[in-house]
């Protein structure tokens, strides 16, 4: 697989930092102050995993006043919702699966 | 209404170190293709019309078009979806050419397909389903 689809999959493989992406694509922007209070960790962890989606172009914040406001950049999930990367990447893994069943049957 | 209608397809190749009449078996036999694809009823018969059984729940309508043993193996791939950004008709052909001792094993999966904008903007209701897939992929890459 291209090495962007490594690295949005890596970002989103974590559970929390999946959830925090979640709430901002259902429910726009936030603050970090905004995601922690619902959030299960503590501040600092949840600005760490802002600061991964947006080092994988997932979120964009905006500073206003004090606040820094963050929110979901859903056109960088394209290369994952696009039909035939999807596609590719599941022939890919069935492929595997194929090689290691061919294996087997030798025996 | 929006009928824009896009072709696309995919070409995934790898050469596979068992020859062809291995990988043949692999293919067409139901048992042999539930360990490596989906649950089936595949029979090695054109015209004849099985369901492959994805683990999340889905059931492609598949019809298998095109059979030369131990060369080339086509089906129907459609999967019939509510929200038009999954829904799928695609034609899969597998194509095995002798290399060495091996095989060189080439899928093509030709899609038509409505236009994909839906996924899109607004369309929030296909999130959910979207990671639980999304989890499926990488719980596989794992």
């Amino acid at each position: 697989m291209p090495k962007n689809h490594d690295v949005l999959f890596r970002t989103l493989a974590d559970p929390t930092r999946r959830a925090i992406f979640e709430r901002l694509c259902r429910e726009g922007e936030q603050t970090v102050g905004a995601l922690t209070a619902r959030a299960r960790v503590s501040q600092p962890a949840v600005s760490k995993h802002l600061g991964v989606l947006k080092q994988a172009g997932l979120v964009r914040d905006r500073q206003e006043g004090r606040q820094i406001h963050y929110s979901a950049q859903l056109s960088a999930l394209a290369p994952l919702i696009d039909w035939t990367s999807r596609m590719a990447g599941f022939w890919e893994s069935r492929f595997d699966k194929l090689e290691d069943l061919l294996k087997r049957m030798d025996q | 209404m929006n009928t824009t209608t896009e072709t696309r397809s995919v070409v995934v190749e790898r050469d596979i170190r068992h020859p062809p009449e291995k990988l043949w078996r692999a293919l067409t036999q139901p048992h042999l293709i539930e360990e490596w694809l989906m649950k089936n009823d595949f029979k090695a018969v054109v015209g004849h019309r099985f369901n492959l059984r994805g683990e999340w729940g889905g059931v492609l309508d598949c019809e298998v078009l095109e059979i030369e043993p131990n060369r080339t193996l086509s089906y129907t791939w459609n999967f019939a979806h509510d929200d038009p950004a999954y829904n799928m008709q695609s034609v899969v052909t597998f194509t095995l050419t002798p290399k060495g001792a091996g095989t060189h094993l080439r899928m093509e999966q030709a899609g038509f397909r409505p236009d994909q904008k839906q996924a899109f903007g607004g369309a929030k209701a296909g999130w959910e389903q979207f990671f639980t897939k999304l989890e499926q992929v990488v719980g596989r890459a794992q």
